[in-house]
């Protein structure tokens, strides 16, 4: 059953490569933004509150088509990283990275929001009559507090970013070895004959994935909650 | 000494609060609602006045007029708070040295000693503040607030959510902490047996003004303390 083909493989190591890159570039990004909505109130908040939510509830074929306008090589985006800094996503495993990290950044942003606004603002209160100035105060009492979201968002983010289909294949296609992830191989083995056994190897894999993952952040969130209240 | 001047709507409530006091203790008393917490929030910078002026010895914290507004976090006024609001993350030792580290001020292992053993809480150090009861939630909570060495230390009903035994636990130690800290200290409070034992002044208040401000004669009857 797990007797792979070396393609088989190149698509489970991509698939993680891929989700790993996109969580852990997201992640500052998902703590900034999650830290505005949650504390601060400026013009435009419910619309920055909409566009980091779009990816949600927009078909994945926009987001991946916007992607391709916007951060392909003739795009605006993609062709000033393109000419400064020698970044190109389009058709390279970069591009799946990216459509993945904005398919899966709303589920991050909620963790990671949810657990700032149950924070209990009182104790950052504390920290600043003890002599905390505001980025203190978050390094060493606010962010440590929402660890247990921002794991479990980051989780959330990785196991998004893996299943990752619509948005990916849109942007970047399905070249084996560059931007052939599990979910789009699988998708390549059903349309051929005879290529069902495959198919169902990657499911097996794709699923002890996602559920090794979601473990995972249940117990790292066990275990920040525990210091929490434990002695 | 300290000179507080401050006004502050919050809402349908407003403060117009005056009052100066060099007290090794003062006392802020009067009922719930009254604005004694909203006070001593202005005096730790937690929260701005509309206007007014605070000023504790030669050092304006806050001024309206001259557009004075020091951070809280750079007044070094130590604040126990109601509740404790310990750090649930950080260990007792390292709620105590918090303000240490965040002030910048070298280790001093003899004055945390010192305060370690007059607040008696030697043996909480490795634990949690989860586990913590009340009392002994409130005595590392003084203690976290001395050893940031304050130049005032503000205590909001430091007892006001302990049973009475644990009342009676405690106040000899802010007695001991009157007498051997030398950080002057405003009380606040509504019960006047507390205010006995602890405080020489009294800065009456009442529906956010200072309705009188002189010695424990302010108290009204003699009152046990509760």
């Amino acid at each position: 059953m797990f007797d792979l083909t070396p393609e088989e493989w190149t698509a489970v190591a991509l698939s993680l490569r891929i989700a790993l890159v996109a969580t852990v570039v997201a992640l500052p990004f998902g703590v900034a933004v999650a830290w505005l909505l949650a504390r601060k109130n400026f013009w435009g908040k419910a619309l920055l509150d909409g566009i980091v939510h779009l990816p949600l509830v927009l078909p994945p074929v926009v987001t991946g088509y916007l992607l391709l306008i916007w951060f392909g090589r003739k795009g605006a985006i993609g062709s000033f990283l393109d000419e400064y800094f020698g970044i190109v996503f389009s058709f390279r495993w970069t591009g799946a990275a990216l459509a993945c990290g904005v398919m899966a950044f709303p589920l991050l942003v909620r963790a990671i929001r949810l657990s700032f606004e149950a924070i209990d603002r009182r104790l950052e209160d504390a920290a600043s009559t003890l002599g905390a100035n505001g980025f203190w105060t978050f390094a060493t009492v606010t962010l440590p507090l929402a660890l247990p979201g921002v794991i479990a968002g980051m989780v959330l983010c990785f196991a998004k970013a893996l299943g990752e289909f619509g948005a990916t294949i849109t942007f970047v296609s399905n070249i084996p070895g560059e931007t052939q992830t599990i979910s789009a191989a699988i998708y390549t083995l059903t349309q051929v004959p005879g290529g069902d056994a495959a198919a169902l190897r990657l499911v097996v894999i794709a699923i002890v994935i996602a559920l090794a993952a979601l473990i995972a952040s249940e117990y790292f969130a066990r275990r920040a909650g525990m210091r929490y209240h434990g002695d | 000494m300290i000179a507080v001047d401050v006004e502050k709507r919050l809402g349908e409530f407003s403060i117009a609060a005056k009052f100066e006091t060099s007290a090794g203790a003062t006392a802020l008393f009067g009922p719930s609602g009254s604005g004694k917490t909203s006070i001593v929030n202005m005096i730790a910078g937690l929260v701005r006045p509309d206007r007014g002026r605070i000023a504790l010895d030669n050092t304006v914290l806050f001024d309206s007029a001259a557009k004075i507004d020091v951070a809280a976090h750079q007044r070094r006024i130590g604040y126990v708070f109601q509740e404790g609001r310990l750090f649930p993350h950080l260990t007792v030792a390292q709620n105590l040295d918090y303000g240490r580290w965040m002030s910048g001020l070298p280790a001093d292992a003899a004055e945390r000693e010192r305060i370690v053993a007059l607040l008696d809480i030697g043996a909480l150090l490795p634990r949690r503040p989860g586990k913590l009861s009340g009392g002994e939630r409130q005595r590392v909570a003084f203690g976290r607030a001395l050893l940031m060495k304050p130049r005032l230390l503000l205590l909001d009903e430091p007892l006001a959510s302990l049973d009475r035994a644990r009342k009676l636990e405690i106040l000899p130690f802010l007695a001991r902490l009157r007498d051997e800290a030398k950080v002057p200290m405003i009380y606040v409070s509504h019960q006047a047996g507390e205010i006995q034992r602890l405080c020489s002044q009294v800065v009456r208040l009442e529906d956010g003004r200072v309705e009188a401000a002189g010695g424990l004669e302010l108290l009204g009857a003699p009152e046990t303390t509760h």
